[in-house]
């Protein structure tokens, strides 16, 4: 039996005890204790195993419903259905598995479901490749959702627990997409500290969502007197157009409750250097050694780590690159959509390297950090 | 839902539209209306866009007149001419996407098992031939596989209709439609049949023509997804628009296709859902 306890006691308060898992079994520890109703799962390198220990759970009685869908479509749809239906619901999927799904999460905001979807990231056909890759966050920075890249598997597990009162503010009522690295984050074993088993997150309200339950317990009504398709309709037009805007706006509403959550959008570790890496997701632990490793031959280089890709800490990196002579971007994905985020927010953009770049699957070694430090420093 | 949630202020009840007083005055939440009844009660749908003589419209009233619990009943939809009637109806109603539609309603009706264990919440998809028997088949049939006590009814239009008339796999073979310019090369889909050997324990091919057996077909179809598993109801609903003849020749066409034998009702039912059928019809009478 767990004792629903306040998020705040459950993040903040409860003694926390260090275990040593793998990323994906800290998803299984993060959604033990969300009160999650019910998980739909299908399988893909290197998100399966996450959704295999969630069904453990569901067999030992943590949550209340859990199968397998058809594919991955099938699975955003589904868990799309049982939260307009009032439940909380947690999915995961990566690389192409979220390309497969696409056309859905852009629906899940429109419709302002607060579902939770982990995505391991990883590489997209073609060539076939089940590697680490980061492309297809570029791909999802516009479909309205809150992201979240988690560095590590403490990360995972606390970006995970802390993603659900966050999307489901009534103001804000819209998914939350937590990130995590492929096989960096999944298949690798580190100390998490974790809540107590035996305490769990409030239940969800189904009457906190800003749109009607489709539940038939609250009056239906005539959504509209001419359907939003129809043609030459000048009202129609304008709700699509207003509705979107809403959108943007609720994960606005996101930041107050996200930085006090994850204390910031994003942490800065020697914030006046001449050079700063900002970066996110597993690139943040190889810049930081590479940072010590500068340190040694007497370079003087900061490092930004982005914890919330949507809604973007705007405002944090604009303050922060002021003065800066250099920016590097280290990232793992072949297109710099990192890189691209920071240049078109600040005005001398010419300083952003976006450099190292790696994908495919291969790892990023220190050195290639290093060498751009050495660069931007002669 | 209890009918009590559905009244009026007082103080508001004279700027309140007169659509919404008539459904709560005299529409059919908790009374034993139906087809027979028609015309004599608030209906659900108001008012409509759909083209005159649109065979998909008058399947619609009669669906939803048919409806064993309205005010427990949410409709799924698909994109297609059928999503522009449903912002217009007095039951919830999900439009997600066009095919996902029977996804939706899985996640939807487990979601309300779950929090009305004791009631039972009546989840049916309404869609298109496309939407049913082409772009969401694999959805449909595996919700089918599953098991889910859901029902699911295709608006056979034999078209793409709300796309302007292309094929579908539902058009007979021989037709001339937009893409298919030298007329459709395979047979129309055996859905029905598909529906049987997937896991359907009851299948009706029904026809607004016969508004009466049609709505039997579909109180049978509901009832027995709530207690057996999943049902599938298709119902021949021409298009005037697409298949070109005239507005007021919906239901003689109709006829008409069944006299030729293009058209044929047929029924399934397993041995378990006809058990369960005699027990449900013989409390009710
Ligand atoms: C993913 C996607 N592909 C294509 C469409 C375009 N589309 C909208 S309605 C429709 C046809 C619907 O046909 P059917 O399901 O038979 O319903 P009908 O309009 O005939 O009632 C199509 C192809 C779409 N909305 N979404
Ligand atoms: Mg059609």
């Amino acid at each position: 039996m767990q004792k629903v306890v306040s998020p705040e006691h459950l993040f903040f308060e409860a003694p926390r005890e260090q275990v040593f898992i793998t990323g994906s079994e800290a998803v299984r520890e993060a959604v033990r204790r969300a009160n999650v109703d019910m998980a739909i799962s299908y399988p893909i390198t290197p998100q399966s195993e996450s959704m295999h220990l969630v069904g453990d759970i569901f067999k030992e009685g943590y949550i209340r419903e859990y199968f397998r869908g058809e594919n991955e479509f099938a699975v955003m749809s589904a868990v799309a259905g049982a939260s307009m239906g009032g439940v909380r619901v947690f999915t995961a999927t990566g690389g192409p598995g979220t390309l497969r799904a696409f056309e859905l999460f852009s629906t899940w905001s429109g419709a302002r479901l607060p579902i939770v979807c982990a995505f391991m990231t990883r590489g997209v056909n073609s060539p076939l490749t089940i590697q680490p890759d980061t492309i297809e966050m570029s791909y999802l920075l516009d479909t309205g959702m809150i992201m979240l890249h988690a560095e590590n598997a403490q990360d995972l597990y606390d970006y995970l627990l802390k993603a659900f009162p966050i999307a489901e503010q009534t103001e804000v009522h819209i998914p939350v997409g937590v990130f995590a690295d492929g096989f960096f984050v999944t298949h690798t074993r580190e100390n998490v500290k974790v809540a107590p088993v035996d305490i769990k997150l409030p239940p969800y309200n189904a009457y906190s969502a800003p749109v009607p339950v489709m539940d038939m317990e609250n009056v239906p009504f005539r959504q509209m007197r001419d359907p939003f398709v129809m043609k030459s309709n000048y009202v129609s037009y304008a709700a699509h157009a207003s509705w979107q805007q809403e959108v943007m706006a609720a994960a606005e509403r996101a930041r107050p409750s996200i930085s006090s959550y994850l204390g910031g959008l994003l942490e800065v570790e020697n914030a006046d250097a001449d050079i700063l890496i900002i970066t996110s997701g597993t690139a943040v632990s190889i810049a930081r050694e590479a940072v010590a490793q500068a340190k040694q031959e007497g370079l003087n280089v900061g490092l930004v780590k982005i914890k919330c890709i949507r809604p973007f800490p705007t405002e944090e990196i604009r303050a922060l690159t002021k003065n800066a002579k250099a920016v590097i971007v280290p990232e793992f994905n072949r297109v710099g959509w990192l890189a691209k985020e920071i240049k078109s927010i600040i005005p001398d953009n010419d300083k952003v390297v976006g450099a190292p770049r790696v994908f495919g699957g291969m790892t990023m070694p220190t050195q290639s950090i290093l060498a751009e430090i050495r660069r931007c420093q002669a | 839902m209890t009918k009590n949630i559905l009244k009026m202020s007082p103080a508001f009840a004279d700027i309140i539209p007169a659509e919404y007083r008539e459904l709560v005055d005299n529409g059919p939440y908790g009374r034993d209306v139906g087809v027979a009844e028609l015309g004599t009660f608030k209906e659900l749908l108001e008012e409509h866009p759909l083209c005159a003589g649109c065979g998909l419209a008058l399947a619609l009233r009669i669906f939803l007149a048919s409806l064993p619990a309205p005010e427990d009943t949410i409709v799924v939809g698909s994109t297609g001419c059928s999503s522009l009637v449903f912002p217009q109806a007095a039951v919830q109603n999900i439009h997600s996407l066009f095919g996902n539609q029977n996804s939706v309603a899985s996640g939807l009706k487990r979601a309300l098992k779950l929090r009305f264990p004791d009631k039972d919440k009546d989840v049916i998809v309404v869609a298109g031939d496309g939407a049913t028997a082409d772009i969401g088949l694999d959805m449909v049939m595996h919700s089918w596989f599953r098991r889910e006590n859901i029902t699911t009814i295709m608006l056979d239009n034999e078209a793409y209709a709300n796309t302007g008339g292309q094929e579908s796999g539902m058009s007979q073979q021989g037709t001339v439609l937009y893409m298919a310019p030298k007329g459709k090369n395979f047979p129309k889909i055996s859905m029905p049949e598909l529906a049987r050997e997937a896991g359907c324990v009851y299948v009706a091919v029904g026809t607004p023509a016969q508004p009466r057996k049609l709505e039997k077909m579909l109180k049978r179809a509901i009832i027995l997804a709530r207690h057996v598993g999943p049902t599938y109801v298709q119902i021949m609903t021409p298009c005037p628009t697409n298949y070109k003849f005239k507005n007021n020749e919906t239901v003689n066409r109709l006829k008409g296709l069944e006299k030729d034998g293009v058209f044929k009702p047929r029924e399934y039912i397993t041995a378990e859902a006809q058990e369960a059928l005699n027990r449900l019809e013989e409390v009710s009478k």
